[in-house]
């Protein structure tokens, strides 16, 4: 139901997610998320292919927030469909999280420039 | 003879004993006659030595014998033939002693005067013959069971034969035939050829062990001795006195005769010759024997344990081991039990690493254990007690569950027939202990089951039965859930006369974990409302309560309304729920409220009293509000798609006018229908609204 794969690629890391992410898969997305935040300051997460989160996959997100401002890492998410977004909108991540919709509006706020 | 013809207001006991009463009766007519004869002459074509009714009488008198006989034995459920033999040996033995005691009379008799001589005779007579019928006829009738012991439709036909031309051959008694003429001959030999093909039926051998067959012959031999000592007495007895009833000038007689002695005689070479493989014959039937325990083992609820112990003992018994052990681990590889057998643990502790050793040396593999399944390791010790060992591992589900290890007192002890059932039984103890793990794991999962029910009924009562009531509104609502238990929450709250509370909420993730955040949900719900908070503050304060009771990973949406019928206006806060639904009827219209606001649980600290937003409204008569969680916006059909927000909307403007029912009855159906299943994939609610 989900695939997830992940790259190195100019000091940024790149978290591609693909498929649903429900309550069970969700764990799956949380591995990548917490392996990433322990060694990189700079992540993308390409939801391009992301059908379908449920709150449950939306909750590994909000459990995110406090250390990336913590430990001052910028993670970014872009390419949500609109249905995707529109998750994200209900329950107000869009306004914790950064959210861009094209690869460039995200790498140009990760690279801080 | 008698069949099943006989009333049935007699039992079988009673029958026997009139039958036994009747053929009493009978011989002392006979023995009457005969000795009335002395005085009246011998030449009556009726009453004398040799008329008809004397030979009618003998005639009855074999057939009641055959009879009883037919019901004592042939029809009684003894099974054992050791007892058969036994039967017929003790009625040989007691006829042979009555007839000994009148031969000892014959010859007390001869000092005595000629007419208390010949009366004797005749009676002498009569008492042997009378013995002689029950002897015989007693003997063919366990001879008849034990040669149908394995019937087949030939056999049935072979001996329905014989019966028959015995039966026919009787007839020859009333008629004047000389002994030994064509006729006779004729019969006698037919009879003769017909027992001989009898005779071979001795299937009976091959079921009895040693011990029963050295005293099956040692009965067998007895009863030929005293069917031989009948036929020498009778025919004695016949030439030395002239009578003319010679039994053994009978053919019927002469034919049952042969018969008895031949089957005897070939019984007895049979069971010698079988002597030297009943062994053989017993430890193979102690190996289905021990094979059936082990495969019953899972139907009697006997325990891994228990199956494990038949397995060692079993395996023993079929190979002869001289010691044993069966090491089993438990589901972990930790635990470890072994069961021992002829052997000590420091014994086992030896041989074992001598084995571990010997595959060491050769380079096989460096632990039996872990061999392929298709592998038994025979190998030769150099102990002085063992000189070899068979070791089969065991497989549970697929995984290692133990190893045995048999033990003999000779070097290369075990052949491949012995290998063979070795590793049938292991296979078989095998399934024995994998069936009986499956019916835990099913009683357990039966447990668990209902503990999921009670949870069940536990929960459904966590949401309110009925939800409060007003001239202004009335309200009504439907939750189900994928699982056994939900995370969907609705509660009302009566703050005062005018002010009613509500909350509708959505906790993440599904199933039990769900469920038990949902019941947090309800105590927050309960005791915040209470307190008389604005919608901000309510949301605030459950925010910082969800926070300190749920996971760093879950969160719960929730929209909090204060209906006020005082001043006919709803206040609400959004708190990552799905936007409510409004149905504003003076403009006929539908909205969305999509305010601002965080999930509850999604920042923990301050920061999420920023996000808070109010939103306030006056309502109208006719107005409907409509809330539900997302598991309706996002139900899916098979294609993939999804229920959605449109749908939603259209469906309450198409049904504004309708009763609350309906439009809610209408609308699971038709999220049912969508969705083609009635088990939706997640929780679901409505509460529906309507004002007057």
């Amino acid at each position: 139901m989900i695939e997830i794969s992940s790259k190195l690629e100019e000091g940024i890391y790149y978290i591609h997610v693909k498929g649903e992410v429900d309550a069970s898969s969700s764990i799956h997305l949380d591995e990548s998320i917490s392996q990433a935040t322990q060694n990189h300051k700079k992540i993308l997460i390409d939801c391009r292919e992301l059908e379908y989160i449920s709150s449950a996959g939306l909750g590994v997100f909000m459990s995110y927030i406090n250390e990336l401002e913590d430990k001052d890492i910028r993670l970014v998410i872009y390419g949500l469909s609109e249905k995707v977004k529109h998750v994200f909108q209900i329950l107000g991540l869009d306004q914790l999280l950064t959210i861009k919709s094209t690869e460039e509006e995200a790498k140009y706020i990760v690279d801080g420039i | 003879m008698c069949r099943n013809s006989w009333p049935t207001v007699f039992s079988k006991k009673q029958i026997a004993k009139i039958l036994a009463t009747l053929g009493l009766i009978v011989w002392l007519l006979l023995a009457l006659i005969d000795i009335s004869n002395i005085y009246q002459g011998s030449n009556n074509f009726f009453f004398g030595y040799s008329g008809l009714v004397p030979r009618g009488l003998l005639i009855i008198m074999f057939f009641l014998s055959l009879s009883f006989y037919h019901l004592e034995i042939g029809k009684s459920d003894i099974t054992n033939i050791n007892d058969l033999i036994w039967k017929i040996f003790v009625t040989g033995l007691i006829a042979t002693i009555g007839s000994l005691i009148t031969r000892y009379l014959l010859v007390v008799a001869q000092y005595k005067p000629a007419l208390i001589n010949k009366m004797l005779i005749f009676f002498i007579y009569d008492v042997n013959t009378g013995l002689l019928i029950i002897f015989l006829t007693s003997t063919f009738i366990v001879w008849k069971k034990l040669i149908l012991y394995q019937k087949s439709k030939s056999l049935i036909r072979f001996w329905n034969t014989f019966e028959i031309l015995l039966l026919l051959s009787l007839l020859l008694t009333f008629a004047n035939y000389q002994p030994f003429d064509t006729i006779f001959n004729l019969i006698l030999g037919l009879l003769v050829l017909l027992t001989i093909i009898l005779s071979v039926n001795l299937k009976w051998v091959a079921y009895l062990n040693f011990k029963q067959k050295w005293k099956s012959i040692l009965l067998i031999g007895l009863i030929m001795l005293y069917i031989w000592y009948y036929f020498v007495t009778i025919s004695d007895l016949s030439n030395r006195f002239s009578l003319s009833l010679n039994l053994s000038e009978n053919v019927t007689f002469l034919a049952l005769f042969i018969f008895n002695i031949l089957y005897a005689a070939f019984s007895i070479l049979v069971l010698l010759f079988n002597l030297p493989t009943s062994s053989v014959f017993e430890q193979k039937l102690e190996e289905v024997i021990n094979f059936q325990k082990l495969s019953q083992a899972t139907n009697t609820k006997q325990d891994e344990e228990q199956i494990c112990e038949i397995l060692l003992e079993s395996s023993i018994s079929a190979v002869v081991a001289s010691g044993a052990w069966l090491e089993i681990r438990k589901n972990n590889s930790v635990e470890k039990k072994v069961l021992y057998n002829k052997i000590s643990e420091q014994r086992k502790n030896k041989i074992e690493s001598d084995i571990k050793n010997h595959f060491k040396d050769k380079q096989v593999t460096p632990n039996p254990i872990q061999s392929s399944r298709k592998t038994q390791l025979t190998v030769d010790l150099r102990d002085e007690e063992f000189k070899s060992a068979l070791i089969l591992p065991l497989f549970v589900q697929d995984r290692e569950y133990g190893e045995l290890c048999l033990l003999k007192d000779l070097p290369d002890g075990f052949n491949k027939e012995m290998i063979e059932i070795i590793r049938s039984f292991v296979n078989q103890a095998s399934i024995s202990i994998e069936n009986y793990q499956l019916i835990q794991e099913a009683i357990e999962n039966e447990r668990y089951k209902e503990e999921l029910e009670i949870a069940k009924r536990v929960q459904g009562s966590l949401l309110p039965e009925t939800l409060e009531k007003n001239s202004d509104f009335e309200m009504i609502a439907y939750s189900k859930a994928a699982a056994e238990v939900g995370g969907d929450y609705y509660d009302t709250y009566r703050i005062s006369e005018d002010k009613i509370a509500l909350i509708i909420g959505d906790v993440s993730g599904k199933g039990t974990s769900a469920a038990f955040h949902m019941s947090q949900m309800k105590g927050i719900f309960q005791s915040l409302s209470l307190l008389d908070l604005s919608v901000d503050e309510f949301i605030k304060k459950a925010n910082k309560a969800v926070g300190n009771c749920l996971d760093k990973k879950s969160l719960i949406t929730a929209s909090y309304y204060i209906i006020d019928t005082n001043r006919k206006s709803i206040q609400f806060s959004r708190a990552g729920h799905c936007p409510t639904l409004y149905f504003n009827h003076q403009k006929n219209e539908t909205k969305f409220f999509e305010t601002n606001g965080l999930g509850l649980g999604i920042l923990r600290n301050e920061k999420f009293d920023e996000y808070v937003e109010v939103y306030e409204l006056n309502y109208a008569p006719g107005d409907i509000i409509f809330l539900y969680t997302d598991g309706i916006t996002e139900a899916k059909n098979s294609k993939g798609m999804e229920f959605g927000y449109e749908r939603l909307a259209s469906h309450l403007e198409k049904y504004t006018l309708k009763p609350l029912e309906e439009i809610r009855d209408r609308l699971v159906k038709k999220i049912y229908d969508f969705c083609e299943t009635q088990t939706p994939e997640d929780d679901f609610t409505i509460v529906l609204i309507k004002f007057n």
